[in-house]
């Protein structure tokens, strides 16, 4: 690395997302070829704003052959074609180089089958819109020139809306019909076979009525259903893609191709897939390990902080254990597989996840309530109103319609939109704060949480160790050498001393330092071994030394320190009435310190990952609703048992993955979060409201005979507008 | 009251217009990425007019 370009400079220029230093790994095992075309998906972390767009868009375009670059903000995916010799890994490092964390991208089979599923709902929606807006058209005329119109006009107003109202239910009502059929065929029910029950019958009394000459035909409403049915729908199947995505980001930590080293001696990038126990692999300097390395030459080290959560590297050497996630800080390592890449640390702890999810998937949330309320208090009421009339002396004819009309007017338009409606909005007015919602249902978890578990390292700190203490005169000198280096020590200093140039014939050696020419003088920056000390004095908390030719050695200092709203942030916090709880794997010197500085009286240190989730499985069994908010993969098991889950930003991936939400800029995220979702779950709750008033007021009108369909028109519309403008409501208020 | 056997294939006609432009709109990806179109509109290439 000849030059470093300022640091600030790296990443979304809205300071929205961390820059990442992680190195791109090779990806030419996914690359496509078409046509001479070369094609790659690139999933991009930390793309966050406008400017990243360019930033990407601009920089791999001028590579030579790139003929196409779009970048998606929306999913965080780069498209990139091109032709020529320019190579997968050349793409990646200049996408990595601007400072965003890079990944191959495949999308997996449900991946594909959910977004198919969302698209037929959109096409579905827009095709009953249609059929709606020209239905509504020609009923107006008729409620319009009721008294005056034709008895012909009229039926034939109602034929041609018959007409369009039927293709348009067998397609766009296929969702409905299709789900309530495999339900019956299990003998089981669900939503969708009232659903379909109220739209057949609407129908079907439609046609009669307009085969008979009748002067309600009921197409508008049957339409009018659909649509709103459908549009509840769309939004909950987009958030759930969302989430889905967001899971699936961890699976592509592990799409990059592994050198595998055959046995003649010559390399191939294969797909990490194709390793079997025993091969041999070539990890470079930078690189990620996608599997579990016996070490059997090289001296390098490695950064491990995504398996241990221990934020300083350790120096590796042959005979040693490099497990999956670790990355290679400096020197090409080789070593023997010791496990398939589905059988390492990190696929183990991505199964731990998905367990946690599927017990969090038994939550039952407040639309799910609602609605095993609604269905039957429906039927029983439309039956009730039917046995009625006929024993009040009416024709069964009479008595069809009211039942008919009775379930039209009920089917639960507001109360398929209330809890979508709601959830999008909040998670809309979240994702403006900087917080990305995995699910919706998490809105309603987080508003239930009455206790709050913190990670220490990178949650109430700042994860990273900061230069505290040294000579800063010499801090430019010393940044002349930190600059080759990607140690965690060095860019603390190099961040401390800004841009500027590298020492001549710099070079690391793994585990002491680095040694380089400034100015004619042969510098050394390391341990107090590599500067020729013998004991490390006053050596509490990382440090390094450097000594410029045979002068005496200085001492730089560093401390990972706490985030600059962690104290107000815990204080608003615990004045909300949430009792606050830090759980770390760190030392107890260091732990006490944090938690006396921000006041909390609950903490404990040294904490395995295990005993993480054990305290939370604990606080779960007293009763206890627990936000854990945590960023290492030693949370990542107790951020899944957690009643809610958060993790900041710069968190590692199988955490975010892990989470309900992720938050950037700061903690302050925590309360908005809190806040968004009290507010989201009483609105949900204020809509269900409206919903079971609509029905108290709509239900009488059914059952004594009185509804028109313009009654049913104006009613069910008002419904569903009252609780999506409510809805809206989220969007106001102070953040 | 005839004209209204013109008047309401002519409305239909523009309905699905309105519908086929939906619908490719849909098949083009053009909702896939909301949260780009709103920012590119900004920082697309700048050529002289």
């Amino acid at each position: 690395m000849s030059e470093i370009a300022d640091p600030s400079a790296l990443g979304c220029p809205s300071g929205l997302a961390p820059a990442s230093t992680d190195a791109a790994g090779d990806f030419s095992g996914f690359v496509r070829v078409k046509n001479n075309l070369q094609t790659l998906t690139l999933s991009v972390r930390g793309a966050k704003c406008g400017g990243c767009i360019s930033k990407i868009e601009t920089a791999v375009s001028a590579l030579p052959g790139v003929e196409q670059a779009r970048m998606n903000l929306s999913n965080g995916k780069l498209f990139i074609a091109w032709s020529g010799d320019t190579t997968a890994r050349h793409i990646a490092d200049t996408v990595s180089g601007l400072g965003y964390g890079v990944s191959a991208f495949s999308e997996d089979q449900s991946a594909k089958q959910a977004k198919s599923e969302e698209r037929a709902l959109l096409i579905s929606m827009g095709i009953a819109a249609f059929a709606l807006a020209n239905i509504m058209l020609l009923s107006v005329s008729v409620w319009g020139g009721h008294g005056e119109m034709g008895d012909q006009t009229r039926v034939a107003l109602h034929a041609i809306s018959g007409l369009i109202a039927f293709p348009v239910l067998l397609f766009s009502g296929r969702h409905f019909f299709q789900s309530a059929f495999a339900a019956l065929k299990n003998y089981s029910a669900n939503m969708d076979v009232p659903i379909s029950l109220a739209l057949s019958l609407a129908f079907g009394v439609s046609v009669w009525e307009t085969a008979t000459g009748g002067a309600h035909a009921y197409f508008d409403a049957c339409m009018m259903l659909l649509f709103f049915l459908l549009t509840g729908r769309f939004l909950d199947a987009r958030l759930r893609r969302q989430a889905h995505a967001a899971a699936h980001d961890l699976a592509a930590l592990q799409n990059r191709s592994v050198n595998l080293v055959r046995a003649d001696g010559t390399i191939d990038a294969v797909q990490a897939d194709a390793i079997q126990p025993g091969d041999t692999i070539l990890l470079a300097a930078g690189e990620r390990s996608v599997v579990d390395l016996t070490i059997s030459e090289g001296h390098s080290d490695i950064d491990e902080s995504m398996v241990t959560g221990e934020s300083l590297p350790r120096t590796i050497a042959a005979g040693e254990t490099l497990y999956a996630g670790s990355v290679n800080l400096d020197h090409p390592l080789r070593g023997q597989a010791m496990r398939t890449a589905s059988d390492s640390l990190l696929a183990d702890i991505a199964r731990t996840l998905e367990a946690g999810e599927q017990k969090r998937a038994r939550y039952r949330q407040i639309a799910d309530k609602a609605v095993a309320l609604y269905v039957p208090f429906v039927h029983t009421t439309a039956a009730l109103a039917f046995l009625g009339w006929i024993l009040l002396g009416a024709t069964v004819h009479t008595a069809i319609l009211v039942a008919v009309s009775t379930l039209i007017i009920t089917c639960p338009c507001a109360l398929a939109l209330a809890a979508p409606v709601a959830q999008v909005v909040a998670s809309g007015r979240l994702f403006k704060n900087g917080v990305y919602l995995r699910s919706g249902d998490a809105l309603e978890r987080f508003a239930e949480i009455d206790h709050i578990v913190l990670d220490k390292t990178g949650t109430l700190t700042l994860g990273t160790p900061q230069l505290v203490q040294g000579p800063a005169e010499t801090l430019p000198l010393a940044a002349q050498l930190a600059r080759i280096s990607r140690h965690p020590l060095s860019r603390a200093i190099v961040n401390a001393a800004g841009p500027g140039p590298v020492a001549q014939q710099a070079r690391e050696r793994p585990g002491l330092g680095i040694e380089g020419q400034i100015d004619g003088t042969i510098c050394r920056l390391g341990s107090a071994e590599w500067v020729g000390l013998d004991a490390a004095p006053g050596s509490d908390g990382p440090n390094l030394w450097f000594v410029a030719g045979d002068d005496v050695p200085v001492q730089f200092r560093f401390e990972d320190q706490l985030r600059a709203d962690a104290s107000e942030t815990l204080d608003a916090l615990r004045q909300s009435g949430l009792s606050v709880e830090i759980l770390s794997g760190d030392t107890e010197p260091a732990v006490r310190k944090t938690a006396n500085a921000l006041h909390v009286d609950t903490w404990r240190a040294k904490v395995s990952p295990q005993g993480k989730a054990d305290r939370l499985e604990a606080l779960n069994g007293s009763g206890k609703h627990v936000l854990m908010v945590g960023d290492g993969l030693n949370d990542a098991g107790a951020l899944s048992i957690a009643h809610a889950s958060l993790a900041p930003g710069g968190a590692m991936d199988v955490s975010q993955s892990a989470s309900d939400a992720v938050y950037s800029g700061g903690l302050s995220g925590i309360r908005t979060v809190l806040m968004v979702s009290k507010r989201a779950r009483s609105v949900m709750l204020q809509n269900f409201g409206l919903a079971a008033a609509y029905n108290f007021i709509a239900v009488p009108i059914a059952v004594t005979g009185n509804v028109t369909p313009l009654i049913a028109a104006i009613a069910m519309s008002a419904s569903s507008l009252v609780v999506t403008l409510n809805a809206l409501r989220l969007n106001g208020g102070e953040t | 009251m005839s004209i209204i056997i013109y008047l309401i294939p002519v409305a239909l006609c523009l309905g699905l217009l309105g519908l086929a432009a939906f619908l490719w709109s849909v098949s083009t990806d053009q909702y896939d990425d909301l949260d780009g179109a709103a920012h590119r509109i900004l920082t697309g290439e700048d050529t002289p007019l």
